[in-house]
């Protein structure tokens, strides 16, 4: 029996999680021009397995199989977990982390909106613990063709070791701790010094802030399009900022600039596309402020103090836990009841 | 003339669909063949029936008495034959039958003698009882009796009285034609609306989209001489219209969920209303017809001057019904009502014969689950946080959905509108709403099952009482007759034993007055700590969709059907 309302907007999941593929081109662009056309290999073996572990569970769930592939939240999730790993991992490292992420995290939680937990994310702190290396090992701009990626990517026998370093955000962390040792011959050097390397750019790293620019532009057109509210990248973006901007102001000599962070690692990804996540992301809008500066400060802290390449995707995970207490706590007053 | 205005929060702007039914002016619609007239048609008491079968009845005659302390009367709309006085099937989803009365009109349309009051002499409280006897009511959907709300504040003056001709729904366009046509006399029920209620300021709040209007009741304000009186263009967004958003919108005042506007010095009335109550005063001419839109599915969207009681399809059928037509919808695309039946009533909440078709209201695409995107708490213009409560409400967890503020939704549909999962959100705030209140009124009559318990084991321990202290006076009594007895042997037992027993009577009768009213007392008051809330000021409406559950309670005794079934 339909009630009223008889109209309805123009509006769909679909729509919502094709726009956000659609936003996530420009980065994607920018990706394959600097380090090569084997992330579209990766994003096509993320949304293969993404659609299969998918139409499994809905089978075995008895869900409407049509209806929710259609979704593209899988889609969405696949390519997160794609452009969030290191290009050139095993093709089984990417289709086990996207099946557990689709199957375990999301599925198995209840399936499209149930999820306390960034499946991608969760896939990928996963990853990290399990296979620490292969996650680490991440190809300068322009440092391998396509068919060295490939090689990578389905070859057996890995000699990476050797062509490949870290991300420009671990590297940098390493230099700047052996710049803190008076017997290491980088005493005394300073971020920016330190970053004279070919692997850095401008801002971050050699190609990566390209990317991260790409991924800032598409994350634009989501809030032109109000897919996403300002509330969530902003506070995100201010939090790391401040929290690398007091450190580096204390200390230039022991920190990267705030600049550095921002442009470098997942941060534009994480405050566009990962922490706006709604379905495992805080809904009100204090509770987005809330969330997303508490993401922003532990990325901070993870990157300069811990001993992963990045820290979105664990500050992402530990901020997920906080949802329901942050969202129960910072309901805004409703119509009538609020003090002005 | 640049007023201030104040936002509200959330809103949305569906296609408006207005322009179609204003080109024509206002419609007369001929006499149908039969009116059935549904004797509650207001928030309140049901009338009780002043006619029986066969009477004979005048246009504009009281056939239903108002009852109770909020209850509004109800009149014959044409001269004619009273048929039956039987339960009809009234314009609600529910399919639900009320006591209606049924008339056949003569044809000849004749007003009976009418009650005329001089509304610049009479004092207020007296145009009240005659406004209610006229059963003018709120005309823009809510229906409530307009008397009630024609009291000033605990001042006795108002800052501002409110007009309300925003019209946000879509396809509405009734209260549009009538400030267009009848600017001047609509005027005049506000100005004498004003006097009654000592209002300081008078604002019409009319959407920008409707610019003829503005410009007619502005003239007419212009013509009048008033001062203070202001006709003001609000932006077009939905739900402007909602009495608490258009306050909101003219005076930056909320006034919250259970509270009344007047404690804010605000009160609001329908731009319909007020000319009803210019007819009521003026001419002593009862509520018996109204404006009403015909749009949607049909050839010629138009508006009519329709008697209270038409069959629907009577009217419908000028504005000629498409052939793909299924269903009839009162009100407006967005807070509408469909209809059982194409034959129903047109009654004083109808402000809109919507015709639909699975064409231009096709079925919403499969729902989907909630991805927590929180557009439905963006667009949500009493600031709810409507995906938490769908939760609740979907889960029966009744009582933190009512945490999460589930009654101060004014089921405006907006929420469902924007869900991109096109999850049927208001519908389960409705059923939630409905649960509750089913659930307070089984919890009350259980509580006065248990008073009427405790009553009677008071009332048997107080005989048991009784009765004891009588036989011990009686004991008392005889004692004492057999040692009067014995002392002198001559006195009458019947003159000596009310003696003995007078004292005491009166004492003991007053106690046990006292000791019932006290018990009676406390019943009461027990009674009114459970009363259900939100019951105070039900529409027809919500008083069907209650008794629609109650009704499936009875019928299934098993788990309530959820609303997704
Ligand atoms: S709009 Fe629909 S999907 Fe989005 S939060 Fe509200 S109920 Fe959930
Ligand atoms: S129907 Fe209720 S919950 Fe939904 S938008 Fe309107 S007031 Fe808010």
């Amino acid at each position: 029996m339909i009630n009223s309302p008889f109209v309805r907007k123009p509006a769909s999941v679909q729509q919502v999680m094709l726009q956000v593929l659609l936003a996530l081109v420009p980065g994607i662009a920018a990706y394959v021009w600097f380090f090569g056309a084997g992330i579209l290999v990766q994003l096509t073996l993320a949304s293969a397995a993404a659609l299969a572990g998918e139409a499994a569970m809905l089978a075995i769930r008895g869900k409407p199989k049509a209806l929710f592939l259609s979704d593209l939240s899988a889609i969405v999730t696949a390519w997160l977990i794609a452009l969030t790993f290191p290009p050139i991992v095993p093709w089984w490292l990417t289709v086990t982390a996207t099946l557990l992420a689709i199957v375990v995290v999301k599925q198995l939680y209840g399936g499209l909106g149930q999820n306390p937990f960034n499946p991608a994310m969760a896939a990928f702190c996963l990853m990290i613990v399990a296979y620490p290396a292969l996650m680490s090992q991440w190809p300068a701009a322009g440092q391998l063709d396509f068919s060295s990626q490939l090689q990578l990517i389905f070859g057996g026998i890995r000699q990476v070791d050797a062509i490949t370093g870290a991300t420009p955000l671990d590297a940098l962390r390493t230099a700047l701790r052996a710049a803190a040792n008076p017997d290491s011959q980088l005493h005394g050097l300073r971020a920016s010094q330190l970053m004279d390397g070919p692997a850095y750019g401008m801002l971050g790293g050699k190609g990566g802030e390209w990317v991260a620019l790409g991924f800032l532009l598409g994350g634009l057109w989501l809030l032109q399009r109000r897919i996403i509210t300002w509330h969530i990248p902003g506070a995100f973006c201010l939090a790391l900022a401040a929290s690398a901007g007091l450190l580096w102001a204390v200390r230039p000599e022991g920190f990267a600039s705030p600049v550095f962070h921002l442009a470098s690692g997942g941060a534009m990804l994480g405050a566009f596309f990962i922490l706006t996540d709604p379905v495992s992301g805080a809904t009100t809008p204090r509770g987005k402020l809330l969330f997303a500066a508490g993401a922003g400060v532990l990325t901070f802290v993870i990157r300069a103090f811990g001993a992963y390449p990045d820290g979105v995707a664990f500050a992402t995970l530990l901020m997920n836990l906080c949802v329901p207490l942050i969202d129960m706590n910072t309901q805004a007053p409703v119509f009538g009841h609020k003090k002005d | 003339m640049l007023r201030k205005l104040f936002k509200f929060h959330g809103g949305v702007k569906p296609q408006t669909h207005k322009a179609e039914s204003t080109t024509q002016p206002i419609a007369r619609v001929p006499l149908p063949e039969r009116l059935v007239i549904p004797l509650h048609q207001a928030v309140g008491g049901h009338p009780r029936p002043l006619v029986a079968p066969g009477d004979k009845v005048f246009k504009g005659q009281r056939i239903g008495g108002a009852d109770g302390s909020l209850s509004s009367a109800v009149h014959a709309s044409t001269s004619g034959i009273v048929r039956d006085v039987a339960p009809a099937l009234m314009p609600h989803t529910s399919g639900l039958t009320t006591l209606s009365v049924i008339i056949e009109p003569d044809g000849e349309d004749r007003w009976g003698e009418l009650d005329k009051v001089n509304y610049r002499t009479t004092p207020p409280d007296e145009l009240r009882d005659f406004l209610r006897d006229a059963g003018v009511v709120g005309l823009g959907g809510a229906v409530f009796p307009s008397y009630a709300k024609l009291k000033p504040g605990k001042e006795g003056r108002l800052k501002t009285l409110v007009i309300n001709g925003a019209e946000c729904e879509p396809f509405i366009t009734c209260d549009d034609l009538l400030m267009r046509e009848r600017a001047d006399d609509m005027l005049k029920g506000i100005v004498a609306m004003r006097h009654m209620l000592q209002a300081e300021e008078v604002l019409i709040g009319i959407e920008d989209n409707k610019p003829e209007a503005v410009a007619a009741v502005q003239a007419a304000i212009a013509a009048s001489g008033q001062s203070g009186i202001q006709a003001v263009a609000i932006p077009t967004r939905y739900p402007a219209g909602g009495a608490k958003q258009l306050i909101r919108v003219l005076t930056g005042i909320e006034v919250p969920h259970g509270r009344r506007s007047t404690d804010f010095g605000v009160q609001c009335f329908n731009v319909g209303t007020a000319y009803s109550i210019y007819e009521a005063l003026e001419f002593g001419r009862p509520l018996i017809s109204r404006v009403v839109t015909v749009a949607g599915n049909v050839d010629q969207p138009r508006n009519y001057e329709v008697l209270i009681g038409t069959p629907m399809d009577h009217v419908v059928r000028l504005s000629g019904a498409r052939p793909d037509t299924d269903r009839y919808i009162m009100g407006g695309p967005m807070m509408g009502v469909r209809l059982p039946a194409f034959d129903v009533p047109v009654v004083k909440a109808t402000n809109c014969i919507l015709v639909g078709s699975p064409a231009l209201f096709p079925p919403p695409p499969p729902e989907m689950p909630c991805i927590r995107c929180g557009e439905c708490a963006k667009a949500c213009p009493a600031d709810l946080a409507p995906f938490e409560m769908y939760w609740f409400s979907r889960s029966k967890n009744f009582g933190k959905a009512q945490e999460y503020h589930l009654f101060d939704c004014i089921e405006c549909g907006c929420c469902s509108f924007v869900c991109p999962s096109h999850i049927p959100l208001v519908d389960y705030f409705r059923f939630s709403k409905s649960e509750i209140w089913a659930r307070e009124r089984d919890k009350s009559s259980s509580d006065a099952a248990r008073d009427r318990f405790e009553f009677k084991n008071f009332r048997q321990e107080r005989e048991k009482q009784e009765k004891a202290e009588k036989l011990a006076a009686k004991a008392a009594a005889t004692r004492e007759k057999v040692a009067a007895d014995n002392q002198a042997g001559t006195a009458s037992p019947a003159a000596e034993a009310p003696d003995t027993a007078k004292p005491a009577a009166p004492s003991a009768e007053d106690t046990k007055r006292a000791l019932i009213a006290a018990a009676m007392e406390k019943a009461r008051q027990q009674k009114a700590q459970v009363a259900p809330k939100n019951t105070e000021q039900l529409s027809a409406e919500t008083q069907a969709d209650i008794d629609a559950i109650e009704a499936r309670r009875a019928a299934s005794a098993a788990t309530p059907p959820t609303p997704d079934a």
